[in-house]
């Protein structure tokens, strides 16, 4: 009883946009509580409100930096916006440095700005675990537009896009010829396409690069084929600014086009096929390592694989057996 | 499986941007394997209060070596306060003089480490006082 109005009364906090309460929520649903999953089963109806816009690239690309400016545009549209920052966990201490906010420091007092940073906790593809389900909060919330900003990406961390309805790559200058290699991966994954340092030399070479990449796609899915943005330095506010409205327009554009099409309904589909991968990962396969581990099965496994007695397919086949009725 | 990770937010209040120590201390929590948001220097006490609610965070360090911090570490407290976070914990550091720490206990800042302060003895300091969640 007591524990169904708690439930009650952190929804309608969540709802009304209380930052204390959907802050501690997020941090539960990083740290696993069990609790956390009761409170997304409450909150879960409400979700898919918002625009979800995610923004990767390589470290040091600018993504914070054109993360804060975007903040700024969409404020001026009297958008409200969440953030939700990744930024790796060591895989030595566990420990992490959470430094995107830096940037982003000159919101910290405006309630239509909640920006949130997450550590990997060990988590590849770019993002966090708990990303899915904070994207959930933030909507819950009421915030019209939730930037996600991965970790600094390399080719492969794609995760975003089943957390995003729009998803920008970032680009800079001076690693051209770089672009032949990533072009599987990251490359395919973009809807907007910044190239950012755009005052830098190199800017041109690396847009006709891109150009001549999308120009060998056969067909763009809803006929969207990614625009390119080049924003140029930051600290000439007048270009700077221009660029930022353009990109802030081709957002919008990204999102009626995805309405229009219907590939919005496609997105959705694709986080809750993950969404659904997570949980059934979560509810089968964690239990049965909790148990083997503890009971010390994992470590006779192991013994058994060294010395060559079994092989690791065997062991699971094995293991479903027993287990898996 | 579950973790539960002490969240630090190192913040420096005011106009003084010798982040030095500030930097060296972020790091040095990360080894002890903390979630550590660092916000940069020229910060209000209104930012820095703001940011501590977003970030749900354990405990906040003010770096402060300009010597505004009779003013500016007592107005995070208070502001936390009024927003119903009194539950996080403030330290500080930095140049303080012997003779404001007592004002400075008095106004809510649990601890206060000035230069020579072993790092080990700042993480163990955290290690003791601050719990996650402040359970």
């Amino acid at each position: 009883m007591t524990e169904e109005f708690e439930g009650m009364e952190q929804l309608r906090k969540i709802r009304a946009g209380d930052v204390r309460t959907a802050s501690r929520l997020i941090r539960n649903l990083e740290d696993e509580l069990p609790e956390a999953k009761s409170a997304i089963r409450r909150i879960f109806p409400h979700t898919g409100r918002a625009h979800v816009v995610g923004i990767t690239g390589s470290p040091g690309a600018g993504k914070s930096t054109l993360v804060d400016a975007l903040i700024a545009s969409f404020r001026k549209r009297e958008k409200t916006v969440g953030v939700l920052a990744v930024d790796p966990t060591s895989p030595f201490t566990g420990g992490a440095i959470l430094g995107d906010r830096i940037r982003m420091q000159r919101h910290a007092e405006d309630p239509g700005v909640f920006v949130r940073s997450l550590a990997t906790r060990g988590a590849l593809g770019g993002l966090s675990k708990a990303v899915g389900d904070a994207v959930h909060v933030m909507d819950v919330m009421g915030k019209d537009l939730i930037l996600v900003e991965t970790v600094g990406t390399g080719q492969q961390e794609v995760e975003i896009i089943n957390h995003s309805h729009t998803v920008i790559v970032v680009l800079v200058p001076g690693m051209g010829d770089e672009i032949q290699a990533i072009k599987a991966g990251i490359m395919e994954i973009a809807d907007i396409f910044v190239i950012n340092k755009a005052d830098r030399d190199g800017s041109h070479q690396l847009e006709s690069e891109l150009m001549s990449m999308l120009n060998m796609v056969p067909e763009f899915q809803g006929g969207w084929r990614p625009p390119i943005v080049r924003i140029g330095n930051c600290f000439e506010p007048g270009p700077f600014g221009e660029s930022l409205e353009e990109l802030a327009a081709v957002i919008g554009d990204h999102y009626r086009r995805l309405v229009e099409t219907d590939l919005l309904g496609d997105r959705m589909r694709r986080k809750t096929m993950v969404e659904i991968h997570e949980a059934l990962r979560d509810a089968i396969l964690a239990p049965i390592l909790k148990e083997m581990t503890e009971s010390g099965e994992m470590e006779e496994i192991a013994g058994r694989l060294l010395r060559k007695e079994t092989d690791p397919y065997t062991i699971a086949a094995e293991v479903a057996r027993r287990r898996l009725k | 499986m579950a973790e539960k990770k002490i969240r630090i937010m190192v913040a420096k209040p005011g106009l003084d941007g010798h982040d030095r120590g500030a930097r060296i201390l972020a790091r040095c929590f990360r080894d002890a394997g903390f979630e550590v948001i660092y916000t940069g220097c020229h910060q209000t006490p209104e930012q820095i209060a703001a940011a501590a609610i977003q970030e749900d965070v354990d405990i906040v360090g003010l770096s402060c070596l300009s010597g505004a911090h009779r003013y500016l570490f007592p107005r995070v407290v208070e502001i936390l306060k009024e927003k119903g976070a009194a539950d996080i914990t403030v330290i500080g550091g930095g140049i303080i003089p012997d003779q404001d720490f007592p004002s400075l206990y008095d106004a809510g800042i649990k601890a206060i480490f000035t230069p020579g302060a072993p790092l080990d003895t700042i993480v163990q300091w955290v290690r003791t006082n601050v719990q996650p969640r402040n359970e």
